[in-house]
C-alpha cells in the first residue's frame, strides 16, 4: 500500500502542472474567446460556462466564411499548406526512400545531416533566406542568372523582382524549407520498416519495378505519409513569422498573422481568442489523427 | 569513331535514357541527386549565414574579408558590445538552464509514476499528456498568453511565465524519454530489489534512478533544445526589451537593417546548441557504460 502512494506522489506534481497550466489555458481561450470586453477593449473572461457570451465567437465565424473579412486570408493560408505539403512531400519522399533502401555506406553520413537542420533555430535558418534572398543576395543573383525569376514572372507567380516583398513563391519556399526536415524523419522510419523481402518477392513475380514501387511501397509507407504531412501541417497552419519574415506584406499573411495581431497588436484580443477557438476546431482532426499515432507507438515501443 | 559505330553508339544512348526515364527507381543515380541536392540546399544557407558573421565589412549578403569584428571587436555594434544583443542572449540561456532544470525533474517522476499508475483516470492523464505535443504552438502559446493576462495576472508576463511556458510543453518530451528507458529496464530489476527487502523509496533512489541517469540527461538535453529553439511562446510571454530572447531578436531585426552581428549572434546560438548536443551525448555514454552487461549484478550490488 506504501508503495501505491508513493508513485501517486510521484505523478502529483506533473499532472498538477499540467492541469494549470495546460488545460486552464485552453480554458482561458474559450473563456476569454466567449467573454467580453470593457470599455477600453480590455477582455473580461468569463469563467462561468453559463455566463458565456458567443458574439465574439460568431463575428470570428462571419470572418471566416465568404465575404467576411479573414476569408481571403483563410483560402490563402489553406493553399499555401498544401502547395506547401505537395512539395514537400515531392521533396521529401525520394529523399527519405534514397537514405532507407540505397544509401549504404553513406547512410550514417546522410542521417547525421538530414538531422542537423533540427539543431538550427527555426529562425535562423528562415534569417539565412533574408540574407540570399535580398536584392544583392546570393540566391537572388543565382536564380536572375538561370533566368529563374523571368520564368515565374511570365508564368505570373512572381510580381516585380524583390524576392522578399510580398511573393506568394517566396513565402511557400520558406514553409517547405522551414518544415521538411521533420517530414523526412517519419517518412524515413517508416520506409525503413518495410521489409526488403517483400519488394523482391514482388519483382520475382514479375512484377516491373514501378509497379513493385506503386503497389508495394506506396500503400507501406502510406501511415508515415500521413503522419508526417499532419506532424507538419500543425505548425504551418499556426505560422506567423515566416510571412512576417519572408515578405512582411500583408498580401501574403495568413491565418496565424490574423490571430498573431488581434491578440499582440490590436484590441480585439476577444475576437483573437474566439479566431484561435476556431483554428483549433479546425485542427481537431488532424490532432486528434496524429494523437492516435503517438499513442500507437506508445504501445509498440 | 567510324561511320558504323557512330548511330549503334547513339542508340545505345538513347536506349540509356528511355530506360533511366522508364524506370528512375532502378538503380538510385536519380535519388542520389535528388536526395545530395535537397542537403546542399537545407545546409548551404546557414553555412553562408554564418560565413557571412566573419565579414569584416558591414554587408550580410555577400563575402568581405575575415574578421571577429561582429563577435567581439566592434565598440558599438558587436555581439560583446551591443547590450541589446548580450541581453538575448543572456535571456535565451537562462530560459534554457531554468526549464530544463524543472521540467527534467518534473517529467521523470511523472514517468515514474505513470508506469505503475493503472486506470481510467491514468489513461486521461496519459491523453492530456500527449496533447501538447499535437497542440500548434500558436494555439498553446494564445492560451498561455492569456492566462497570464487574466487568470494569472498576478505572475503576469515576463521571465517566470516564458518559463512555465517553456516547461509545460517540454514535460512531455521528458516524460516519453524516460517513459521509454523504464520500458527497456523492465521490472525485474525492480522487483528483484524489493524481494531482498528494499523499501519502495530505496528502490527508487538506488535502483531505478541510476538506471534511468541517461535517459534523464538526454531528457535535459531535449528540454534545453526545445527552449532555445522557441520562438512563438517566448514571444507571447514575453514582457518587454529584457525578456527579449535570441530568436526574438532575430524576427525583430532580420527586415529591419540588420548588421552581420545578428549572423554572429545566430551562429553563438548554433555553437551553443551544438555543444549542448556533444555534451548529452558524452554523459549518455558515461551514464550507460557497461550497462548492457551484468544489470542484475549492479543493481543488487548497489543494495549491498
Amino acid at each position: 500500500m506504501a508503495s501505491r502512494r508513493i508513485w501517486g506522489l510521484l505523478t502529483l506534481p506533473g499532472v498538477a502542472w499540467l492541469a494549470v497550466f495546460f488545460l486552464f489555458a485552453f480554458y482561458a481561450v474559450a473563456s476569454v474567446g466567449l467573454g467580453n470586453v470593457t470599455e477600453l477593449y480590455q477582455p473580461v473572461p468569463h469563467w462561468n460556462p453559463i455566463d458565456w457570451n458567443v458574439g465574439y465567437l460568431w463575428q470570428a465565424i462571419q470572418d471566416v466564411v465568404p465575404g467576411g473579412r479573414s476569408w481571403d486570408v483563410f483560402v490563402r493560408t489553406i493553399i499555401y499548406v498544401v502547395v506547401a505539403l505537395i512539395l514537400s512531400l515531392g521533396i521529401g519522399y525520394p529523399v527519405a526512400y534514397y537514405t532507407s533502401r540505397h544509401a549504404r555506406r553513406w547512410r550514417v553520413l546522410i542521417l547525421v545531416l538530414l538531422v542537423l537542420p533540427f539543431w538550427i533555430s527555426y529562425l535562423m535558418r528562415m534569417f539565412a533566406w533574408t540574407n540570399l534572398l535580398d536584392s544583392n543576395g546570393y540566391a537572388a543573383k543565382f536564380l536572375g542568372f538561370i533566368s529563374f525569376d523571368g520564368l515565374l514572372r511570365s508564368l505570373g507567380l512572381l510580381d516585380g523582382t524583390n524576392w522578399l516583398g510580398g511573393q506568394h513563391v517566396t513565402v511557400i519556399m520558406a514553409l517547405v524549407y522551414g518544415y521538411v526536415p521533420y517530414l523526412i524523419l517519419p517518412l524515413y522510419a517508416s520506409l525503413d520498416r518495410i521489409d526488403q523481402r517483400l519488394i523482391e518477392a514482388a519483382r520475382d513475380l514479375g512484377a516491373p519495378p514501378v509497379s513493385a514501387f506503386w503497389r508495394v511501397i506506396v500503400p507501406l509507407s502510406k501511415t508515415g505519409v500521413l503522419a508526417g504531412v499532419v506532424l507538419i501541417a500543425l505548425p504551418m497552419f499556426g505560422d506567423y513569422y515566416t510571412p512576417d519574415l519572408m515578405s512582411g506584406s500583408p498580401r501574403t499573411s495568413m491565418l496565424g498573422n490574423a490571430i498573431n495581431g488581434y491578440v499582440q497588436g490590436g484590441p480585439d484580443k476577444s475576437l483573437g481568442a474566439s479566431l484561435t477557438l476556431l483554428l483549433a476546431a479546425f485542427l481537431l482532426v488532424f490532432m486528434l489523427y496524429y494523437l492516435r499515432v503517438l499513442r500507437r507507438d506508445q504501445e509498440t515501443a | 569513331m567510324t561511320a558504323i559505330e557512330a548511330p549503334v553508339a547513339a542508340s545505345r544512348r538513347r536506349v540509356s535514357v528511355r530506360e533511366w526515364f522508364a524506370n528512375p527507381w532502378g538503380k538510385p543515380r536519380f535519388l542520389a541527386i535528388v536526395t545530395w541536392l535537397y542537403i546542399a540546399w537545407s545546409l548551404l544557407p546557414v553555412l553562408l549565414a554564418i560565413r557571412f558573421a566573419f565579414n569584416s565589412g558591414r554587408s550580410r549578403t555577400s563575402l568581405q574579408g575575415f574578421s571577429l569584428r561582429w563577435f567581439t571587436q566592434d565598440p558599438n555594434l558587436s555581439v560583446l558590445h551591443d547590450p541589446t544583443l548580450m541581453a538575448a542572449l543572456e535571456q535565451s540561456l537562462e530560459l534554457a538552464a531554468l526549464t530544463m532544470l524543472i521540467a527534467t525533474p518534473l517529467g521523470t517522476a511523472l514517468a515514474l509514476g505513470l508506469q505503475r499508475w493503472r486506470g481510467p483516470l491514468a489513461t486521461s492523464v496519459n491523453t492530456v499528456l500527449l496533447l501538447p505535443l499535437v497542440t500548434p504552438e500558436l494555439v498553446f502559446a494564445v492560451g498561455m498568453f492569456l492566462l497570464f493576462t487574466t487568470a494569472f495576472g498576478f505572475i503576469g508576463l515576463g521571465t517566470p511565465a516564458q518559463v512555465i511556458g517553456h516547461v509545460t510543453f517540454c514535460l512531455s518530451w521528458v516524460v516519453l524519454i524516460v517513459r521509454g528507458r523504464l520500458v527497456t529496464i523492465g521490472r525485474d530489476v525492480e522487483e528483484a530489489a524489493a524481494d531482498l527487502g528494499a523499501p519502495p523509496w530505496e528502490v527508487l533512489r538506488r535502483v531505478l534512478l541510476p538506471l534511468l541517469a541517461p535517459a534523464v540527461a538526454a531528457g535535459f538535453l531535449v528540454c534545453f533544445a526545445l527552449s532555445i529553439d522557441d520562438f512563438v511562446v517566448a514571444q507571447y510571454l514575453a514582457s518587454g526589451a529584457d525578456t527579449t530572447t535570441v530568436p526574438m531578436r532575430i524576427y525583430s531585426q532580420a527586415r529591419n537593417a540588420p548588421t552581420p552581428a545578428l549572423n554572429a549572434l545566430a551562429t553563438i546560438m548554433l555553437v551553443v546548441s551544438l555543444a549542448a548536443l556533444v555534451l548529452a551525448w558524452l554523459a549518455f555514454k558515461w551514464l550507460s557504460r557497461g550497462r548492457s552487461a551484468g544489470i542484475d549484478e549492479f543493481a543488487v550490488g548497489t543494495l549491498k
